[in-house]
């Protein structure tokens, strides 16, 4: 089963109507994600053993439908690795809450997708399981870290799969797929069973390739959580109610350093041909300045690599995953996660450490607390006179594999036009705005909006994928 | 800045539990470097008066009964440990051999 041309929609329709059984589509799932990810990797696992729920009532749009999960995303029963050595056997004993909603919503969990370890990277190559190619060109990266979740969609192994964003990490690798993906508000998807990377800018999303899906998924997902406090208690309305809209009067900022000349050729103009689509249907396009953009990616790296250093000091070798040999208890200890953890997770583990020792804390950590206060003000002030922010999500499109692994600061600026939404919290998300004609690469139109105001979100993308049909293009590197 | 040596990298290396190859420490610490050097430029920005933001979360502190519930069982607490035995963690002696004689 490929699910190029498919939806949740027209699942649905052939689930109910007998075309094809629950049984059947999961069987033909995994036939054809085995013979896929020959090329892409996109699957660290394939549950062999995934069967649909029992008694499907097709009224659950998601019913007997195989949805893939990031392998940071706890699976009771199935290994969650989180692409880390550490983690390689690890076996979870309990559900993570998005999971067991999905599984509630009688949605059959497929498998795990490739990510970079511990979901630090952009670009799924710190994996220790190999990295994943982009099926649009088997020589590029698929962006990263949900890389795995994204390819799996692009490909057509998958109608939607579950991601996380603490910088980017669904939007950059959906913009590299072409595929829509959604990181929601902080606070709008329960953290509960999502290994943790930055706790205070983590939240789980859903990529797919039409909007419509992602609104499906998120519809099930999102919602309050006694396991997660950060989790709010607002109501969650129906994202699918947000579809079909037009976009007149609609108030769109741009921000002037997102459309500099840092961002490539090919994107700026894929970028462009979408505000002058929105601006050709009625929509107001405002000009507007969003001045910390510069000092975004340090900010970043000093607040995201603190939490993270705080975080993974769990992984000690004694009760789960990797334990070295060791001649005593300080050596499990030290060599356990000396051998058990990548170059790049302990460069942010070292990183994290200094930004919060003695002496460092208040001229790294405090001073990159203080700016994101200001990169948040920022953000308020254009939401007093707009209602979304766009722009592209990547000053590039995807690069060869490769290319920038071993040039960490190169790597790092990749996130600049998507970590400051992490920081302040709002939703965003990312939709296809056609092929650079530069490099010939999908190109992602980003979409910002107020704190839990996904619906202009999901309204602003879904007018966008209606009118330029992006979805009707087929990946290029899967023709044999 | 104050440089940033093999010997602050060793340093933090310590605090973080990791150990480092002599080759491997000067690759990190040239890393470090240049990382650090990035996150300098921080102290361009005026944040006189600036409270810091260290969470976005809309919510004050939540409060719940606290009711115990069935959780996992024992054995399904211990199914990832490495080395166990009889329901135990196992784990290499505190001490070394020699230094306990």
């Amino acid at each position: 089963m490929n699910y190029l041309n498919e939806t949740i929609d027209s699942l649905n329709y052939k689930l109910k109507s007998g075309a094809v059984s629950a049984d059947q589509l999961a069987k033909d799932t995994i036939t054809n994600i085995k013979k896929t990810d020959e090329k892409i990797n996109a699957f660290i696992t394939v549950d062999e053993d995934a069967k649909p729920a029992e008694d499907l009532d097709f009224n659950n749009k998601l019913a007997g439908v195989p949805i893939a999960i990031k392998d940071n995303i706890i699976t009771n029963g199935l290994k969650t690795t989180a692409a880390s050595h550490i983690l390689y056997n690890f076996e979870p004993v309990y559900e993570s809450t998005v999971v067991a909603k999905l599984k509630a919503a009688q949605a059959t969990i497929i498998g795990k997708t490739n990510m970079d370890e511990f979901a630090m990277g952009s670009s799924t190559e710190t994996s220790y399981f190999g990295a994943t190619k982009n099926p649009w060109n088997l020589n590029k990266v698929p962006g990263g870290s949900s890389g795995g979740s994204a390819a799996a969609v692009a490909s057509g192994e998958v109608v939607a799969a579950l991601g996380s964003d603490t910088g980017g990490s669904i939007r950059q690798p959906a913009s590299f797929n072409g595929i829509f993906g959604i990181k929601p508000t902080y606070g709008r998807v329960s953290r509960w069973g999502l290994i943790a990377f930055a706790s205070s800018l983590d939240q789980i999303g859903v990529m797919s390739k039409r909007v419509k899906d992602s609104a499906e998924v998120l519809n099930v997902i999102a919602g309050a959580d006694d396991r997660d406090a950060t989790v709010s208690e607002k109501e969650v309305p129906d994202y699918t109610s947000f579809l079909g809209k037009d976009v007149k009067g609609l108030r769109v900022a741009v921000p002037k350093e997102y459309m500099s000349d840092a961002v490539e050729e090919g994107v700026r103009k894929a970028v462009e041909t979408q505000i002058e689509l929105l601006r050709a249907n009625g929509a107001i396009i405002n000009e507007v300045s969003l001045p910390h953009t510069k000092y975004v990616v340090p900010t970043y790296y000093i607040i995201a690599s603190s939490e993270a250093s705080a975080n993974l000091e769990r992984y000690d070798g004694i009760r789960y995953g990797y334990r070295a040999e060791a001649k005593n208890l300080d050596e499990v200890f030290l060599k356990s996660r000396s051998e058990g953890f990548g170059d790049e997770v302990k460069r942010r583990i070292m990183l994290g450490s200094f930004a919060l020792s003695a002496g460092a804390y208040d001229k790294f950590f405090l001073q990159a607390a203080k700016v994101r206060t200001l990169i948040c003000q920022d953000f308020d002030k254009i939401f007093e006179d707009n209602d979304v922010i766009v722009g592209p999500v990547s000053t590039e499109t995807a690069f060869d594999l490769n290319s920038e692994i071993s040039d960490q600061i190169k790597m790092y600026n990749n996130d600049i036009l998507t970590i400051s939404v992490n920081m302040a919290g709002i939703p965003a998300a990312s939709v296809p705005a056609g092929l650079s004609e530069t490099t010939g690469m999908p190109v992602g139109f980003q979409i910002m909006a107020k704190r839990f105001d996904e619906g202009h979100v999901f309204q602003v993308a879904d007018f966008i994928e209606r009118n330029n049909k992006f979805y009707e293009q087929t990946p290029a590197g899967l023709e044999d | 800045m104050e440089k940033v040596t093999n010997d602050t990298i060793k340093h933090v290396a310590t605090l973080a539990q990791l150990e480092f190859s002599e080759e491997e420490l000067a690759k990190f610490t040239s890393q470090m470097r240049k990382i650090l050097e990035m996150a300098e430029e921080l102290q361009a920005v005026d944040t006189t008066g600036v409270e810091e933001t260290v969470q976005v979360v809309d919510r004050d502190t939540v409060f719940r009964e606290d009711v115990p519930e069935k959780w996992q069982t024992r054995e399904e607490m211990l199914k990832n440990v490495p080395d166990k035995s009889n329901g135990f963690v196992k784990v290499p002696v505190i001490i070394d051999k020699d230094d306990n004689q």
